[in-house]
Formats: structure tokens, sequence, C-alpha cells
């Protein structure tokens, strides 16, 4: 017996209503976070995962969005909650972490005072001592080195690396169950990078805390992921554990996200490998199969129908949206000797 | 531009200012075929015919007569302006002129001037922009209307000789001169922000690259990126000269006799205010108008050329259609 | 941060130096008739003119007439000199009711301005804010010389609502002080209460797409705490260097429509005389008294700001 999973998101549909049409942001995302499980969300710019995440918090919601679907946490549904009911949720049940730590704190308050605010957004029974006594232990357990000290500092006179471990150590305060990280390192150098994502695999490991990690970048998602959710174009793509996406990538778009990564274990290929062309505008989707015109394998199904989720008879959990056969995928997914996509033939 | 032709208010108001400005512009025909007088002329000793009566212009108490409207074919319409019984429609017309003209050629030397120091500031930076800047700090510590009126005043009396330009005290060149030049560091100083930042970017680099002079860059190449800056301030800048001016004429800093403005003819208003309210209320009305229109037109203009301010107002309240006055 | 304060107050001296040089220049070099003729006004006698002359040194080279200048003002050695009445003394006197005039509209319309702009943003786009918008623009667009004689005429001549102007001193009469005080503040606020209402408008709208707004609603906290703690208090620091400016203008002298229509005998009442006489020496002592404020009150504003923002104040921001 599968235990319910900590977060269940079922056909996550946000639109909104802009000056050049109606847009669909996300368009029927499925999945599910078990407790203590890390996701990591993958895709270019504009592919839908930020939206999708800050609809579970609710912080998508405004006058010209649509949204539909269902997201449950703990069995509870959060689509429609009140938004007193959601407020009450962030930080103490899901936290988010932004990409860049340093327009995201208040420049003109000092960071300790932050943390407090958000401890006593919710508790406020806590004093105003106790709670500073928390943020202080909160900043010296995500590794800032003088606590006591830096605690009354401003966001600016911290470095990159160490603001985004003070908003991790603020988006802890409340111990929720759930992080949702938001590109938390593309803003950050490459040996900083790798200390964060260090931090938050410690943080899964040590505490068990559920998350949600979005990044673009496939090298991060090998590091500290479980499970792997590819989107494009506001669908998901792909979907299945770590080692089922990097071993028996399903998806042309996998494949040429997979092809394009540098490897140092393999000779060095003549050309970068990239995947051709650029994603679609949200505006102006193509008809069927939004990845059609960068794939090379588009046959006479794709351009009708908008491919459904199939998934896998031996690994039910992983599932994706293509028309070709598994067979055919096998076979098309090998390039050079290894996974990659090709150019599609103009 | 679409946009603004779209902004229905903006463009309501945009009429509006059109129509004053033909009102002004009519002055000659009204004076010549309608009151039959002209804005200066007295008519303190005569007497007018309405409806069969004969009533005195100016009554024996040196009351003059209140609205006539159109009871005596279009003559003293709003009545006689003071004891010197002169039309106030014709003055309120030819006044407008007046104003109107120091408005807008202040704008335009403002604009000269502003354009010019924003871009050498913003351009050369360092020394120049560092005098440039305290010199229009300086400008702008004395509170505007108290320079306006020191200039007024000294140039009023015995007129302004700065080498070759010579011009009389009574010369509406002064009251010209004087606003334009004290409005510049409020359209300078976002010139040279705007100079600045634009700086930064890529396409000045590449001029320079290719070896253009600091000539070519400034006007081939930030100039027109200040288009739209330039065109809201100079709209802006009207209605404030145009207040400005008022201001400075009220008290007797700016027009001087025997020109007129919408400015002195509210000073002598205010001095009938309780017997005959529309001398004073009249031509403020149509300062406040002119002022009202053109600042709805600045905010239009600034609204259809900023992308950013209109995306954010969608966000925020789901409409698409373009919509109203806004920030 | 005592470094910065004793920076910006050695700045305030250079400011106000430059400042008397343009105001000497104003008065005595560019206008093209002879300085003591225009001094001595507009009856002058030849002996006065001639006095004035020597006293003032005219033809002198012009730094020692700028000193000569100086060292008057400084002297109190100002006078008009029809009457002949010490122009400090005069401004001194004006002071009390210009100051009850403009920090009493001062603090009416910061919070009215700030009231209304804060509403305007949080209901960006429906009909309040469309309301207040345009309640805003004619604000600006209204003169002080029309909206004083249309408040004088209907609430003071029609309806005997409010008087119709006078001052009475605060020590004599706190009430009768206010009551008379009511029109000329509001007269004096419209125009304030319009540009703030909107300034505070557009820095919020702003503010209110910043990240960390973004992250104060991620934390939990309510819709009213994001609002005022971080897009208010964020948006009002260019509003408080905006208002010390205007404040130190306004006390300045430049309400002077306001107190000359509503006899109020203020600093700028005795400006505005002037101006109607054409006397150069208090319109001099007023432009300097009032550039004084200004510079001083620039200074202040700086500080301040250094104050609220604490980036300035490590000094790692750019302006």
């Amino acid at each position: 017996m599968s235990a319910e999973p900590l977060l269940a998101v079922r056909d996550l549909r946000v639109g909104f209503a802009t000056e050049g049409g109606p847009l669909q942001a996300v368009d029927g995302v499925s999945f599910d976070l078990a407790a203590g499980e890390v996701l990591a969300i993958v895709g270019e710019s504009g592919a839908g995962k930020s939206v999708a995440a800050q609809t579970i918090m609710g912080l998508s919601r405004s006058r010209n969005a649509r949204i539909e679907g269902s997201v449950k946490l703990h069995g509870d549904e959060l689509i429609d909650a009140d938004d007193a009911v959601l407020r009450r949720l962030r930080g103490e049940q899901v936290a988010m972490i932004f990409q860049d730590p340093m327009t995201s704190f208040n420049p003109v308050y000092r960071v300790g005072a932050q943390i407090v605010e958000a401890i006593r957004a919710h508790r406020a029974d806590v004093s105003k001592s106790e709670a500073r006594a928390r943020a202080v232990a909160l900043l010296d357990s995500v590794g800032i080195p003088e606590a006591a000290r830096r605690v009354d500092d401003y966001p600016h006179e911290f470095s990159g690396g160490m603001r985004q471990r003070a908003m991790i150590a603020m988006a802890l305060a409340l111990e929720p169950e759930v992080l949702i990280a938001d590109e938390p390192t593309t803003a950050l150098d490459v040996t900083i990078q790798a200390q964060i994502l260090r931090l938050l695999g410690s943080l899964n490991r040590e505490r068990g805390l559920a998350t949600i990690l979005i990044t673009h970048d496939l090298g991060v998602v090998a590091e500290v992921a479980d499970r792997v959710l590819v989107m494009y174009a506001g669908k998901v793509v792909e979907q299945g554990t770590l080692d089922e996406i990097f071993y028996d990538p399903q998806h042309p778009y996998t494949w040429g996200l997979l092809g394009s990564l540098t490897r140092l274990d393999r000779p060095r290929p003549k050309r970068l490998p990239q995947i051709s062309g650029a994603p679609p505008s949200l505006l102006d989707l193509p008809q069927g199969c939004s990845f059609r015109p960068r794939c090379p394998h588009e046959f006479s199904k794709c351009p009708r129908t908008p491919p459904l989720e199939a998934r896998l008879a031996d690994a039910p959990d992983h599932r994706d949206r293509c028309w070709l056969t598994p067979e055919q995928k096998r076979e098309k997914r090998q390039v050079g000797g290894q996974i990659g996509l090709e150019a599609p033939s103009a | 531009m679409r946009r603004f032709l779209a902004n229905r208010v903006a463009m309501a108001f945009l009429g509006l200012f059109v129509l004053i400005v033909l009102f002004v512009l009519a002055a000659p025909l009204w004076a010549n075929h309608v009151a039959h007088t002209g804005p200066n002329q007295t008519h303190t000793l005569e007497k007018l015919t309405i409806g069969g009566e004969s009533r005195d212009v100016v009554n024996v108490e040196g009351q003059p007569i209140g609205p006539v409207w159109l009871d005596a074919g279009g003559k003293f319409f709003l009545g006689a302006d003071s004891r010197l019984g002169r039309d106030e429609m014709v003055r309120l017309m030819y006044g407008g002129r007046t104003s109107l003209l120091i408005g807008v050629v202040a704008a335009l030397i403002t604009s000269f001037l502003a354009v010019i120091l924003g871009l050498l500031a913003g351009y050369y930076r360092g020394w120049v922009d560092g005098l440039v800047s305290r010199a229009l700090d300086v400008l702008w510590s004395i509170p505007v209307f108290m320079l306006g009126l020191a200039l007024g005043i000294s140039l009023a009396v015995g007129g302004l000789k700065l080498g070759p330009i010579e011009v009389s005290g009574g010369s509406l060149w002064i009251p010209i001169l004087v606003i334009g030049v004290v409005s510049v560091p409020y359209m300078a100083r976002p010139i040279r922000g705007q100079v600045l930042s634009l700086g930064e970017k890529e396409f000045v680099e590449a001029a320079l690259a290719q070896g253009a002079g600091s000539l070519r860059v400034m006007f081939a190449e930030l100039l027109p990126n200040l288009g739209s800056t330039i065109i809201v301030f100079f709209t802006l800048n009207i209605a404030n000269n145009m207040l400005f001016e008022a201001g400075l004429s009220f008290l007797g800093a700016g027009v001087q006799s025997p020109n007129s403005s919408w400015g002195t003819m509210i000073s002598t208003g205010v001095e009938l205010l309780n017997t005959s309210p529309v001398l004073a209320i009249a031509p403020g009305a149509m300062i406040l108008l002119v002022a009202l229109s053109l600042n709805i037109v600045g905010d239009g203009l600034r609204d259809a050329l900023d992308p950013r301010a209109k995306v954010r107002l969608e966000a925020r309240t789901g409409t698409v259609e373009p919509e109203g006055t806004a920030v | 941060m005592a470094r910065f304060i004793l920076k910006r107050l050695a700045g305030t001296v250079a400011v106000l130096f430059a400042v008397s040089v343009v105001v000497f220049a104003v008065f005595n070099v560019i206008p093209n008739s002879p300085p003591a003729q225009r001094l001595a006004g507009k009856n002058a006698n030849p002996r006065l003119v001639k006095s004035i002359e020597e006293e003032w040194g005219f033809d002198k080279p012009l730094p020692q007439q700028y000193l000569t200048m100086m060292k008057k003002t400084f002297n109190g050695e100002l006078t008009s000199y029809e009457p002949r009445i010490p122009v400090d003394e005069q401004i001194l006197e004006g002071i009390p009711a210009t100051a009850s005039l403009c920090i009493g509209a001062a603090v009416i319309w910061l919070f009215f301005g700030i009231l209304f702009g804060y509403l305007a943003a949080v209901r960006a786009g429906g009909l309040l804010d469309r309301l207040l918008t345009g309640v805003a623009v004619a604000g600006i667009s209204i003169p002080v010389f029309l909206l004083a004689p249309v408040l004088i005429y209907f609430l003071s001549y029609e309806i005997e609502l409010f008087p119709s102007g006078g001052y009475v001193p605060l020590s004599e009469d706190p009430a009768q002080w206010a009551y008379h005080l009511i029109l000329p503040w509001f007269t004096v606020a419209v125009l304030s209460i319009g540009f703030y209402s909107r300034v505070l408008r557009s820095n919020m709208l702003d503010a209110m797409d910043e990240d960390h707004v973004r992250t104060a609603r991620a934390k939990g906290l309510g819709e009213r705490q994001v609002m005022v703690r971080h897009v208010l208090r964020n948006s009002l620091i260019p509003i408080i260097t905006l208002f010390g400016l205007d404040v130190g203008a306004l006390i300045g002298g430049t309400a002077i429509i306001t107190e000359k229509l509503f006899d109020i005998n203020g600093v700028g009442a005795y400006a505005a005389g002037a101006v109607a006489n054409s006397e150069l020496p208090p319109i001099m002592g007023v432009t300097l008294y009032a550039a004084f404020f200004v510079v001083f009150f620039n200074a202040l504003v700086d500080i301040a700001y250094a104050y609220l923002d604490p980036r300035v104040r490590l000094g790692t921001a750019a302006q």
C-alpha cells in the first residue's frame, strides 16, 4: 500500500489574460510529492515551472489569472482555499525561496528583523527576544559564521552565497514540510552553487524536508533529485525517477537536454550540441504537440493531436507525452553513440 | 502612438486645449465683429442699450457692469473689467494669447537649454557634469518663484542687457526669458539622468567604436531616445509655465502694462471680488482648464510612451483594453 | 554617519555662498539700469539715488560691490528705502505667521497625500483609484489665485462659514488662530496633496512588483502587513525627501500669493508688498532668506535619507 502523497497536484491549469491575448502558462500539470522527497522540475524559461510552483502557494492569484485543477496538501484542497488559509500555510507548511537573494530581501530592514517578522507572523505569542534567538540559531544552522553578529546586518552586507543561505534560514524558520526552491543557484557563482546544493541536500536528508527544486540545469538535478519533472510550454512532457530520466528517457526534449550536457567522461564533441530552435511563444503554440517544430522525429500523428500521457508497462510512475512507441524511442534517441537529439530536417 | 489615441480621456482634454487655443486666436474676430472694441479701449462714460433700457457701463460709484451675455449683441459679454470700463471678454481673449504665448515660448527655451545641458552633463560626465550639476543645484536652491520674482522685478524696471542682447523692461520677452531660464533645472535633471543611464547601454559604445564623434553620438544616438521624455516634459512644462506666469503677473513681476495676461486680469479682478466675482474667476478658470488639459495630455503621453506602466497596470487589474489616465 | 553630516553641512555653506553670488548678480549685474536707481525704488529723488550709490559702492569694482552687499546683509543694515525699515526685522516679524501657515498646511498635505496615494495604489485600476487620480490631477492644476478667490467668495462672502483672512497669533487665541487658517491651509495643501498622492501611488505600484514583496507574501504575511511594512515603507523614502524640500521652499516664502490673498502678515505678504512697490532691498533679503531655508532643508533631507535607506548610509548604493 503506497502512502498518501504529501502534495498531490492534478491537472493544474493556470491561464492569464494579457494584452496579446489569453495565455496558458500551465496546461494540465499533474504530479505527486512524497514526504522527504526531492523533486526537480526542469525546463527552459517560460516553460511554466515557476508559475506552477507559485500556484501551489496561491501566489499566482490575481484578477487576470484563471486557476483550475487540484492541489492537495495532506488531502486538503488549496486551489479554492480562503486567503486566510493560504496565508497560514505559507511559511508554516510550505516555504519558498527565490532566484535572486539580493532583491528577495527587503533592503531597508535588517536580515534578523525579517526572519523575526516571519516567525511572529505565525506565532504571535513568541516574544521578540525569543524570535531573535531563534533567528540566530537558524542562521547558524545554515552555515553562516558569527551568526549572533550578522543577524543585525542588512542584506547588502552579505555576500551572494551567504544571502541565499539566510533566505533558506528564513524559509525554515517555522519548520515547514515542503520547501520550494525556484532556481536557487542560478544567480550564484559555480562554486557557491555547489555549496548551496549541498546545503539543500543535507536539509532534505537530516530533516526529511520535501523539496521541489526548480531549475533549467540538469547538472543541478543530478546532484540532489530523487525524481524529475520535465516541463515544456506549460505541460509536463516527462516525469520519472532520476535514474529513469537519465538512463531511459522517453521524450525527445529530454534527449535534447541530456545530449546538450557537456560531459567530462566522454570525448569532446565536434560541435556544442544543443536543441535547435527556441521555445514557442505561449500566445501562439503549434498545433498538436508543442515540441513539434524542434523535433526531428515528427510524424503524421504529431500535428493532429497533442500527445496524451503514456506510461511504461514496467514502470507506471515513469510517464511521458510522445506519440512514438517505446521501441521507436529507444532507437531514435541514440545519436552518435549516446543519448541526444539531432536538428529537425528543414 | 496608437495607445495614446485610444486614451479617451486624454484625447478629450487635448480637444479642449485645442478649443481654447482657437478661442484665443479668434480674439481679433470677436473684437472687430462682435464687441466692436479693443482690449485696451476704455468706455467709462458710455452707456449701453439693453432691451430698450440704457445702462451705464461704469456706474457713478465706479462699479463696472456685470455680464451682459448676448443682450447687447455680444458687447460686454462678460461685463466690464473695472473702473476703466474695458470689455472683459475681449480682454480675456487677448490676455489668453499673451499667456499662451509666454507659456509655449518659455517651454521651448526651457526644453532647448535643458536638453543641451542634460546631454552635455550626462555624456561628458566628469567635471562638465560636476559644473552643470552644481550650477543647476544652486539655481534649484532658490525657490523658483522667488527667483522669478527677483528677476522679474529687476528686469522690469530697467530691461536686460547681456552682450548683444538688449531687451526693454516692458517687453514680453522679459517674462518669457525669466520663466524659460528658471524652469531649466526642473527639466534638465531628469534628462541628465536619462542620458547617464542611456550612456551605459551598448549602442553608445558601438557608435563610438565605429568612429562617431561626440556630437554625432549626442544628437544622432542619444537625442532620439530622449524623445518621449522631452515631449512629456515639454507638455507639462507649458502648463507649469502658464501657472508661473500667472503668479508672477498677479504680483506685478511678470507681464507689465500696457500688456495684459490672464494673470494680470486676476490681479485687477480680485479687487472687485465681492461685487463682480466673474472678473477674477473667468481668467482663473481659463488657466485651470489649460493647465488641467495639458497635465492630462502629458500624463496620457507618458503612459502611452512608457511600456512598463501599461503592463504593470494590466497585471494588477486584469484589464486588457487601453484605459484611463492611470499614473 | 557623523562624517556624512559634516560633509553635507560643509556643502551647504558652499551652496549658500554660490546662491548669494547669484542673488547679487540678479539684482546688480544683469539688469540694464543703474543699480542705485533700482534700489531707490519708483519714487526716488536724485539725492537719495546718489547717497545709495555711495553707501553701496556702485562705482567700485564688482567683487567689492558684492562684499559690501554681503556685509550689509549680515549686519542687518539692509533696509528698504521707502519706508525706512530694516529688512531683517520685517522678515523676523513675519515668520510666525508664515510658519503657522506652512507647517499647518504641510502636516495636512502629508497626511492626506499619503492616505490618498496609498488607497489609490492598493485599489489600483478601480473606481476609487480613478476618482482619487482625478482629484489629484485637478489639485495640481488649480492655481492658488483661482482657488483662493473662489473659496473666499463662496465660503466667506456668500455663506459666511469662514473668515476671509487675517491672522490671529497662536498665543493670543488658539481657536481663532486655527479658524482663520483653515481656508489658507486648504488652499496651500490642495496642490501638494495632488502631487504627493500621485508620486506615492506611482512609487507603490513600482514597489509592488519587487521581489521582496513576493517574499513577504511567501512568508505568510497578511496583505495589509505586506502593503504597509514592505510596499509603503520602501515607497515613503522619496516622499519624505520631497516633503523636506517642499517645506523648506514653502517656509522660504513661496506662499506669497496665499498670504496676500488671505491677508496674512507673513514673510510672503511682505515680499508681495515689496514687489508691488518695486522695492528691491526687501526682495533681495527675502530671496536670501528663502534660499537659506531651502538649502538648509536640503541638507536635512539628505541626512534623513541616509538614515532611512541603509544602503546610502553605508556608502554602497548608487543614487
